[in-house]
């Protein structure tokens, strides 16, 4: 009996050992070194902010930040990150495109050489940022060892393409360091928005002497993270939080009204609006979390809700290699036959534009609806219908038993659930809903093993071609629809060599016109982007490209 | 720890001899059996609770059949109301898509109920054989047939569940297979337990040197006497095949949309919390009762078939 | 019991074995890789990732690979977090969900005794009628759902708690209690029933006539002997709980283990997938030997060895 007694007095004490060793100890260090450096920057600041103290903002992100190296990053949180502690040759204010590392440049008549003189700028150890880095940075990401994800972006600059495919050399690449802070950058075709690109996460520059000496720099906080951006990165608890400080070796610090900006990693909508609504957040909106459907009513009536344009598509592919969905009637009768405005308004709630057109009306050139087709046009969907049941020799559109397939999310489930409603009550086509987890979808697509899929596009930069590109031929990897027009295909082709910018647009929208009379896509509604804010912070505003930088954004309690 | 090392000393089996069993013996046992039975069920019609879970069961059952064939809406129909409270037209209110929530509660309850007995009952028959058989063969295919749960605990479920969605068309068959995969393991670990420390009791040991068989064993003796744990396992595994079912659902394993069961229904309610929280309540309302309903019922036939309760 | 316990390690090596192999066959059958996305790269680059992290190898050196890895214990880097390896990521999250699952599940073996205790003492009473139905309450609300509501509520509408994050021992408290109450739940009608059943036994009825208090009895006799099915119970579920609940840490936004166990798949980070599976399996199969290892402390009639035959 004593024995036994021991036994469970020692299991006692060994888990109150663990617990009293755990300790929270993970987050605790951190938290209290936080607040002694907080407590110095109070007494020392010479230049002496304000009078509130230092400045800090809250603000969080879904998830922890797949990878943080500029080159290597492929998602929205990461780069929600990287643009604030990096900064590319231009970067945006105000949805513009402004200088940013470089000073100025030049562009050569024909629209193919670049030169960028770069600003004397210093990175956060103070070393100056130069021309080597960025062209340190970029080959870094065409180099096809390295296998970046999005070196693609880069493929404008002349060899980039041959180069990342393996097919070329380093050498033949367009990106030469003229000196210390010039690069001049030769592209393959003109291209009017090269400008955007080199703002974009792929084009910053990474310090190349700790790039080279460290394999992993960009894996922790630390003195090996060297930034050149208006913040630099101070702590990273992972999947925990992140904390970031302004740099003071920034070129432009003294425009730089924050200290500091805790980013915590909070994966639930509904957790991020309470968080927001008890005061721990003073911001929720993409790249920052998003604003939750649960309370968007709420915010819309307490006046807090900013609705803000953004360069980005809804839309439903369809497999043009099925036997059914083959029929561009029956697409164009699937198109027309879904009431956009009916859906925005009490599905999705956030006065997103009904999409009519494959480019969203936030695009430079497409800000106007070029009236391809009506919004619920039932009765042309009927017509549609009649002929295309005509053209597969059936008699009933009971007899099509579609399938339209989405990867697992209630906004999807839902939006599919109302244009499901619709089309079996207004043209009596019975449609099976069918999700699937998100890697099996994208095999799904792929493979064109569905008949309807969904999906959205988001603009890296602010142009047309991006929403159209992918559909130049069937073999192209976003495409998913197997259509393809030889007619859009030389639209596209004759766009890219035009250095005229209006005659350039008018190849896009023809272009456009023709997905639009064969409907391999419904596109259904233009995104907005939803942002709430405390009424304190100052400037923190959504671009269409859905950018928000910090480097602007103030706070006055 | 020296005691559990004792080995009883073996007795050489030429010292016994089968007596047999007597037919007309057996013919009175069965006899008194009956009498038990009224017994059983005198004593559970006493117990007020498991009669009020009972009266609820049926009612829920009733309802999951009828409102769905009688109500003027129908589960899918979209009314163009969206997210309205519940009012004399719409009794709990309507959903996100403007559907009217009290048919699609009934709806779900066909879905759920299904799934969650469906499972309960699985899980009952295999974890009971599992773990009855595990516990008294002891030795290695004891070690075997739990080391077989354990890799089937330990394995990634969602993986298995992916594969599943590959593989089958979505439906209920996938659903109950996935749900019984890993459902039945806690049961048979739990029978184990109970069996292992019923095995060397006095009673146990004494059939068995009468010569009673493992079937017998398990059937008179240890199901009996696990029979309080057993009941209270499936009492979990209902309500953990409705969430389970929800999940599935989600990741697209289970009944197509606009079908949504009680668990969809609940996760994606809890979603909508503060802006139409009826959507949460009526489906989790409805979970709890049922779970609350089959528990009494558990509850009050244990206490009615526990032979040592007996008046 | 010596010679039991060594026995006892030969199957988990086994056990582990198998499961490194269903798992890496499963990894391999499920569709996706950890690189797809919505937006296509070039084939070259993606034949590029594959080499980098020897997915292009032939399936048999990939599996030798993974059977290395386990043995050795290191998983290499996160195909998804670049530049992270996997025990990395697994011993910064570890100790976090640790820490909480080890408070829940005090709080759920505290809680559930308890009321169990309680409703069998007074079986049939009103005491037994509340405690059943808080119990069966606990059960039936999932707590996605009650920590959805006691976040809103206990958190934000009265303020007496942090609403999410891990700062230290008041951000614990909440994500704890809704990780313990369906545990509690249940150990309370397993407690419940096993109690009832020991309570009419020989020694307990003896007991009583002896005169020895209510109280005393169950805690000197009936708890010890009806707690069975409850250490069978706790064993696996401590194993799940202290490696974490993807669910309450997404809700909480709390940095443990659990989420890992979610995500690696739905991103098909093979190494990560790995590494969680085999830790997680190791911890399950010890806890599965301690229960049976408790078993013969707490009851020594059992034996483990096998029936004579």
């Amino acid at each position: 009996m004593k024995k036994r007694n021991l036994f469970l007095m020692l299991m006692l004490l060994a888990l109150t050992l663990i617990l009293a060793a755990c300790n929270f100890g993970a987050e605790e260090k951190p938290a209290s070194e936080e607040e002694t450096t907080e407590g110095t920057e109070g007494t020392e600041s010479p230049e002496g902010t304000t009078e509130g103290g230092p400045k800090e903002l809250n603000l969080v992100v879904t998830s922890e930040p797949p990878s943080m190296h500029p080159q290597l990053a492929t998602d929205n949180t990461s780069s929600a990150v990287l643009k604030q502690i990096y900064e590319g040759l231009t970067t945006y204010k105000d949805g513009e495109v402004i200088a940013g590392a470089a000073e100025k440049w030049e562009v050569s008549e024909d629209g193919l050489v670049y030169t960028f003189t770069l600003r004397d700028a210093k990175w956060s150890n103070g070393d100056a940022v130069t021309a080597e880095d960025f062209e340190y940075a970029w080959k870094f990401a065409l180099n096809p060892e390295n296998a970046s994800e999005y070196a693609s972006i880069l493929y404008p600059i002349k060899g980039a393409q041959a180069y990342n495919e393996g097919g070329g050399t380093e050498e033949d690449l367009g990106i030469k360091v003229v000196d210390e802070k010039t690069l001049e950058v030769t592209l393959e075709n003109p291209t009017p928005y090269f400008l955007e690109l080199t703002a974009f996460k792929t084009y910053f520059p990474i310090h190349k002497a700790t790039a080279e000496a460290n394999e992993t720099w960009y894996a922790e906080a630390g003195d090996l993270f060297i930034t050149n951006g208006p913040f630099t990165l101070t702590d990273w608890q992972h999947s925990g939080s992140m904390t970031l400080e302004k740099n003071a070796n920034y070129w432009d610090a003294e425009n730089v009204a924050l200290d500091k900006v805790n980013i915590g990693m909070v994966e639930s909508e509904t957790t991020a609006a309470t968080m927001f609504d008890a005061g721990e957040i003073d911001f929720v909106g993409s790249p920052f979390q998003t604003v939750a459907l649960d309370v968007i009513d709420r915010y819309k009536q307490e006046g807090i809700l900013k609705i803000a344009d953004y360069s980005a598509i809804y839309m439903y592919k369809f497999n043009t290699t099925d036997k059914i969905m083959g029929n561009a009637n029956i697409r164009k009768a699937l198109t027309l036959a879904i009431n956009r405005q009916g859906l925005v308004d009490n599905i999705t709630k956030g006065e997103q534009t009904p999409a009519l057109g494959m480019v969203p009306l936030a695009v430079n050139g497409f800000n106007e609806d070029r009236g391809y087709i009506k919004d619920n046009d039932i009765e042309e969907a009927k017509k549609a219908l009649e002929a295309g049941l005509k053209e597969l020799g059936l008699s009933d559109p009971s007899e099509l038993n579609l399938k339209l397939s989405f990867n697992t999310s209630e906004a999807h489930a839902a939006i599919a659930q109302f244009i499901q409603e619709g089309w079996r009550t207004n043209l009596g086509i019975e449609v099976t809903l069918d999700n699937s987890e998100w890697q099996v979808y994208l095999d799904k697509l792929t493979n064109l093993d569905y008949q309807i899929g969904r999906l959205g596009w988001i603009a890296d930069y602010n142009d047309a071609y991006t929403f159209l590109e992918q559909y130049d031929s069937a073999k192209n990897g976003n495409n998913d629809t197997g259509w393809e027009n030889a007619e859009y295909t030389a639209l596209l082709h004759q766009s890219n060599a035009e250095t005229d910018q209006e005659k350039r647009i008018e190849l896009l929208k023809q272009a456009e016109g023709i997905l639009m009379s064969e409907f391999p896509v419904a596109p259904i509604y233009y995104y907005t982007n939803l942002s709430v804010k405390k009424d304190y912070v100052e400037n923190m505003e959504l671009d269409q490209l859905g950018n928000v930088y910090l480097k602007y954004v103030d706070i006055n309690k | 720890m020296a005691r559990t090392d004792w080995q009883p000393q073996k007795i050489p089996s030429e010292k016994f001899e089968i007596v047999g069993i007597k037919q007309e013996e057996t013919e009175k046992l069965a006899d008194q059996s009956v009498s038990f039975w009224k017994e059983v069920f005198l004593r559970f019609s006493h117990n007020k609770l498991a009669i009020f879970g009972i009266i609820a069961l049926v009612i829920i059952t009733l309802l999951a059949i009828f409102v769905p064939v009688f109500s003027p809406y129908s589960y899918r129909e979209q009314l163009g109301i969206y997210n309205a409270a519940p009012t004399a037209t719409h009794w709990f209110g309507t959903d996100d898509l403007g559907r009217d929530v009290f048919v699609r509660v009934w709806q779900g309850a066909r879905i759920s109920l299904f799934i969650g007995i469906t499972a309960a009952i699985i899980d009952l028959i295999i974890g009971v054989l599992w773990g009855s058989i595990s516990g008294l063969a002891g030795g290695r295919v004891d070690n075997v047939m739990m080391r077989i749960a354990d890799v089937l605990s330990a394995v990634p479920y969602l993986l298995v569940v992916i594969i599943l969605l590959v593989v089958l068309e979505p439906g209920l068959l996938p659903m109950i297979i996935a749900l019984s995969i890993t459902g039945w393991i806690n049961m048979a670990r739990i029978v184990r337990g109970e069996v292992l420390s019923i095995k060397n009791q006095e009673y146990v040991l004494a059939a068995r040197t009468l010569g009673a068989s493992t079937w017998h064993l398990i059937k008179r003796h240890l199901v009996p006497n696990a029979l309080g744990a057993i009941l209270v396992t499936m009492t979990l595994t209902i309500p953990t095949a409705i969430f389970t079912e929800s999940f599935l659902s989600y990741l697209g394993l289970g009944v197509p949309a606009p079908t949504a069961s009680w668990g969809t229904m609940a996760a994606e309610g809890n979603k909508a919390l503060t802006s139409a929280p009826w959507r949460l309540f009526f489906p989790a309302f409805f979970i709890s009762l049922t779970i609350f309903s089959f528990n009494a019922v558990g509850d009050g036939l244990r206490d009615a078939l526990d032979p040592k309760l007996r008046k | 019991m010596l010679r039991y316990i060594c026995k006892r390690l030969i199957y988990i090596l086994m056990a582990l074995f198998i499961i490194v192999t269903a798992t890496f066959f499963l990894m391999r059958l499920a569709p996706g890789s950890p690189f797809a996305s919505e937006r296509a790269f070039p084939p070259k680059i993606e034949a590029q990732l594959n080499a980098k992290y020897g997915l292009d190898n032939p399936w048999y050196i990939q599996y030798k690979d993974y059977l290395v890895d386990t043995i050795s214990f290191d998983f290499g880097e996160s195909m998804k977090y670049k530049g992270r390896s996997t025990n990395d990521i697994i011993s910064e999250s570890f100790p976090i969900s640790l820490t909480l699952g080890i408070e829940a599940m005090i709080l759920a073996v505290g809680i559930g005794i308890l009321l169990g205790a309680i409703a069998a003492l007074y079986h049939n009473k009103l005491p037994d009628y509340l405690a059943s139905t808080i119990a069966v309450l606990g059960i039936s609300v999932p707590s996605f759902i009650l920590a959805g509501l006691m976040q809103y509520f206990l958190a934000f509408k009265f303020g007496h708690f942090p609403v999410s994050g891990w700062k230290g021992f008041n951000y614990s408290i909440l994500p704890a209690l809704a990780i313990a109450i369906t545990h509690a739940g249940f150990i309370a009608k397993l407690t419940r029933a096993s109690m009832l059943e020991q309570s009419n036994s020989d020694y307990v009825k003896m007991a009583r006539s002896k005169g020895l208090g209510k109280w005393t009895i169950v805690i000197r006799h009936t708890l010890r002997n009806a707690l069975m099915p409850v250490i069978t119970y706790l064993g696996p579920l401590t194993a799940g709980v202290v490696t974490g609940s993807f669910i309450i840490e997404q809700i909480f936004a709390i940095p443990g283990l659990g989420k890992h166990f979610v995500t690696s798949i739905t991103n098909r980070d093979y190494t990560v997938i790995m590494g969680t599976t085999v830790f997680y399996s190791i911890i399950l199969l010890f806890a599965v030997l301690i229960v049976d290892i408790l078993y013969s402390v707490i009851d020594p009639r059992i034996k483990l060895k096998g029936a004579k035959k």
